[in-house]
């Protein structure tokens, strides 16, 4: 309060700086202007599905203004919902992307503490090696291991081709990697002397890992938690080759395959479709924004 | 109740050897400062004490049972780190039991020994508290309580004290003296600080690249250091050394130190010294405090001898000059009051009963 | 424990020792290999063994049964819709990697240039379309893309502009898979640009500003080297992922119209799972390895680098 009612009383400040700050609001004005514009670029496309899902059939073949809702309607969102089908696909990818969550933090959570404090014969090498399979997109990895699944099935009699638990063991292949890769980054910032203390104290290797690194790396496992949530959620390419028939189907593939099926395609409902799938990942990104940047920002910054 | 000792202990790291051979007894209860320059080994030392480093040669045996191969949490020791180590996600309280919640201990009795610890540091208000809430004193206080309330046989420091401001470093300092006329721990305690060796310990060891120069009580160091590594070390500032040569002059000895000025040794050094006569290579050291003004009747063994003063720095109690003895430069302590002045002329007094000679080429004192 | 090593006698456990030491070391690396365990037989089986097995793969004929050497190879290479495959899959990531590190500089710099308190708002906001999953956000793509209900085209009506077969005709459709694409990425490029010029200390900007430069000299002299290494890691991080790309062109046109927006990875799933030509389809995803191969041996030797600077 005083500071500002100071700063009205200083008397008209020299020309020079005035320009100066005009110069600074000016560009502001320019930068909000910009980014008001790159706003709507990102945003259209997310708003215009809202758009779409709360209109009805009617509306979206009519040849009205298709940016505004004239008879908002909920319709779209109760027949998903109640519809059997769509249920299962929700079903199917929650239960696939939290067993792959927790596969996955079971497998890279030990292997970066192992990596990054108890060096052993070619530690230095598996961590590099962690950080290529990373970058091996799964494109070039659907068709031989469709192969091999069906190689398994020859073999043993196990079906794994149409089960959606077989993704249970391809989805860790794109988490495990990076999830290990960032561990190992948060896991090294921990000063080396935590370690030796608890050592003294008379801590396990199991009582160091979990009395003292998970607590103290918790930002780092929330990051990690999301990331492996997230790409389970949204992944695309192995469900769509690995699973066919509609009670094995996970969202983003049975809404693409089931709802654009046949001549028509019924907008209003695949929309909101899409909004459904979106919505998880939407709704851990509003919460934990920052564990979510982190994440994104760790895989070239740590290591 | 723990004595400890190192036998012919090695430390070998890939390429170098950073302890080399150390033979060192530690009584119990007793408080061991090893001290020397960084890199000498001393924290390799005091890790491999405490189990963190392996013993690559030699051995390390406390109360007479062998511990090479005893993992650190089977050693019944507590290590107090340069950086504190607190656990950043758990309160003082659980920072200081975390041990013994370890060890499965019985609530009330974790309950007892922190708050009888918390109150010989007085941390009792601070238990709640996470450690990032706590000023630097406050954690080294809450690091010294998580090693008291497990009741170890043998205390480690690590340079405990480095991370602190000066004026913090003095008061922590006889805290820690305190707390360990308190509980009487066998104490290890490492730093490269000598003004906090001499002031803690009960007994010092220099090491000096990898092995030990001397083991002695603080006064045996600084009154009659072994080598001129250790008379260089301790005391501050350090020990003058002027190249010399010894004269026989009749039945007695003196040290010409350039062509105006030789001082004559005291009768009672003359047996010892007397071998050396004439020989190159031999270094005299006197410490700046035992070089004074030269004051009427000033005792035994005092020479005196004029000095052009170069550089005076006074420091209130007491007034530093330097001046030149043959091309090197000396320090010496005068009075405020001796009429010290730049670029004058005083006549100073040396006191011989402080003097060393030191060979120069094993370091050995004569 | 204690006990144990009390009941030995000092002298005995000196000739014991070396043997107990290693047998601790060999307990250390034991425990250590056992928790990377899971995760290396993982890559080992699902990542590296694959990669290896679709070598041979593409080896064989349609029905697996014959060793056919490199003519899948010498097939593709007869093929005009391959060498449209790799020309589309090149231009395809090369425009969308340059038009995202552009568009994600400009708007890290716009968000860093307004009061912070105010940027966590305009963040999160921009990062929307990195949230949500490729597959959901394309499907609205293609709603705005309709041939007949776009609202785009709706839109550009309304400015007396014809409407564009966004979808339909080959050149508009890959500019859509480029805008759809370049959509999605640059809001990642945004967040990494944004997190670099946080990293570039004030001083810097405060000394050139002394020296007299202007804000284009500001970031040609100061922002660009600070950045350096994040673009260039950014941009080939992106690079294997556009490159790599499935969900866009399989969801927005399908490889059409008459196969020319197809990539590698659409082509081969094209080709492999849906055509059922598994050993063609392994060989038309092995031709990515040698670009992503260059693109990981660049960001692994700058990581290393800066693991050695560090």
């Amino acid at each position: 309060m005083t500071a500002a009612s100071a700063a009205h009383t200083v008397p008209a400040t020299p020309r020079k700086y005035g320009s100066m700050s005009r110069d600074r609001r000016w560009a502001l004005c320019l930068s909000y202007f910009f980014l008001v514009v790159f706003a709507i670029f990102f945003l259209t496309p997310p708003v215009y599905m809202f758009i779409t899902s709360i209109k009805t059939s009617q509306e979206i073949s009519a040849a009205v203004n298709p940016w505004w809702v004239y008879n908002p309607s909920l319709a779209n969102y109760v027949e998903l919902l109640s519809s059997p089908v769509f249920l299962t696909f929700f079903r199917n990818s929650a239960i696939v992307s939290v067993s792959v969550v927790v596969i996955t933090m079971l497998i890279s959570v030990p292997a970066a503490f192992a990596l990054s404090r108890m060096k052993f014969w070619g530690s230095a090498t598996l961590a590099t090696g962690v950080f290529l399979t990373y970058l091996i997109p799964e494109t070039l990895l659907f068709i031989p291991l469709f192969k091999m699944f069906a190689t398994f099935r020859d073999w043993t009699g196990i079906e794994l081709i149409n089960r959606w638990w077989a993704l249970l063991l391809l989805y860790p292949t794109l988490t495990v990697p990076f999830c290990t890769w960032i561990m190992i980054g948060y896991f090294a910032s921990i000063p080396k002397e935590l370690d030796e203390a608890a050592l003294m104290d008379g801590a396990n290797y199991r009582q160091i890992l979990t009395r003292i690194f998970i607590p103290v790396a918790l930002p780092g496992l929330i990051a990690a938690t999301i990331f492996a949530f997230t790409v389970s959620w949204a992944q695309f390419l192995y469900p769509l080759a690995f699973t066919t028939s509609a009670d094995q189907l996970v969202l983003p593939v049975g809404i693409v395959t089931t709802l654009i099926k046949g001549d028509v395609f019924n907008w209003g409902q695949i929309m909101t479709g899409a909004l459904l799938g979106a919505a998880p990942p939407l709704i851990i990104y509003a919460f934990l924004m920052d564990y979510y940047i982190a994440g994104l920002t760790a895989g070239a910054t740590k290591g | 109740m723990a004595q400890v000792s190192l036998h012919k202990v090695v430390k070998r790291f890939e390429d170098t050897e950073a302890v080399r051979g150390i033979d060192l007894e530690i009584a119990d209860k007793e408080f061991v400062v090893l001290v020397g320059p960084s890199g000498c080994g001393k924290s390799t030392t005091l890790r491999m004490i405490a189990g963190l480093e392996d013993v690559t040669d030699g051995e390390i045996v406390v109360d007479g049972v062998l511990m090479n191969d005893v993992p650190p949490k089977d050693r019944d020791m507590a290590m107090v780190f340069q950086n504190y180590a607190l656990y950043p996600h758990m309160t003082v309280y659980e920072n200081m039991s975390f041990g013994l919640r370890l060890k499965r201990y019985p609530k009330d009795e974790i309950a007892r020994r922190v708050q009888e610890a918390a109150r010989i540091l007085d941390i009792t208000e601070l238990l709640d508290r996470k450690p990032r809430q706590l000023s630097g004193g406050q954690r080294q206080r809450v690091a010294m309580g998580r090693a008291i309330v497990r009741n170890p046989k043998v205390f480690l420091f690590d340079e405990p004290l480095s991370n602190l401001d000066a004026k913090l470093r003095v008061q922590m300092r006889t805290e820690i003296k305190r707390v360990h006329q308190k509980v009487r721990t066998t104490t290890v305690y490492v730093t490269h600080d000598q003004v906090e060796a001499m002031t803690l310990a009960d007994r010092v060891v220099v090491m000096n690249r990898g092995q030990i120069e001397q083991i002695g009580t603080p006064n045996e160091l600084y009154h009659a250091p072994a080598t001129r590594f250790v008379a260089g070390f301790i005391g501050s500032p350090s020990m003058n050394f002027l190249p010399c040569r010894l004269e026989a002059v009749g039945e007695g000895l003196q040290v010409r130190l350039s062509d105006q000025i030789a001082f004559p040794v005291p009768p009672e050094r003359v047996a010892r010294y007397r071998p050396h006569v004439g020989r190159g290579g031999i270094l005299f050291g006197l410490r700046p405090e035992h070089i004074t003004e030269a004051r009427p009747n000033g005792g035994r063994h005092v020479a005196e001898f004029d000095a052009f003063l170069e550089v005076t720095e006074p420091m209130g109690n007491e007034t530093m000059v330097f001046f030149s003895v043959a091309g090197k430069e000396v320090c010496a302590r005068v009075s405020p009051n001796a009429g010290a002045r730049e670029g004058s002329p005083l006549r100073m007094g040396a006191h011989l009963d402080h003097m060393h000679l030191i060979d120069e080429a094993s370091g050995r004192v004569l | 424990m204690v006990d144990a090593a009390l009941e030995r006698p000092a002298a005995a456990g000196a000739v014991r020792k070396p043997s107990a030491l290693r047998r601790r070391l060999q307990r250390k690396s034991t425990i250590a290999f056992l928790m990377t365990l899971p995760l290396i037989l993982l890559i080992a089986a699902l990542v590296i063994y694959p990669a290896l097995y679709s070598l041979h793969l593409a080896t064989l004929n349609k029905s697996m049964e014959r060793f056919v050497g490199l003519s899948n190879f010498a097939f593709l290479f007869k093929r005009q819709t391959f060498w449209m495959v790799v020309k589309q899959s090149c231009i395809f990531a090369i425009t969308a990697v340059i038009f995202k590190a552009l568009i994600g500089f400009v708007v890290a710099h716009f968000v860093h240039n307004i009061p912070t308190k105010g940027q966590r708002k305009w963040r999160g906001m921009l990062l929307v379309p990195w949230v949500i999953p490729p597959a959901m956000s394309t499907l609205a793509w293609l709603w705005l893309f309709d041939p007949s209900y776009s609202a785009f085209n709706w839109l550009l009506a309304k400015f007396g502009v014809e409407a564009i077969p966004w979808t339909a005709e080959a050149g508009w459709a890959r500019f859509s898979v480029i805008l759809v694409n370049v959509w999605i990425g640059s809001p990642f490029f945004m967040i990494m640009y944004l997190a670099a010029l946080k990293s570039v200390p004030e001083q810097l900007y405060e000394a050139a500003a002394i020296d007299g430069a202007n804000w284009w000299q500001r970031i040609w002299y100061v922002t660009l080297p600070m950045m350096r290494n994040i673009i260039a890691i950014t941009a080939l991080f992106s690079l294997i992922v556009t490159f790599a790309n499935f969900d866009i062109v399989r969801i927005l046109t399908a490889g059409g119209p008459i196969d020319q927006t197809h990539v590698f990875a659409t082509w081969a799933f094209w080709i492999g799972i849906q055509g059922g030509d598994i050993p063609l389809g392994a060989a038309v995803s092995l031709f990515m390895v040698p670009i992503l191969s260059i693109a990981a041996i660049f960001i692994l030797r700058d990581i290393n680098r800066r693991g050695n600077e560090a």
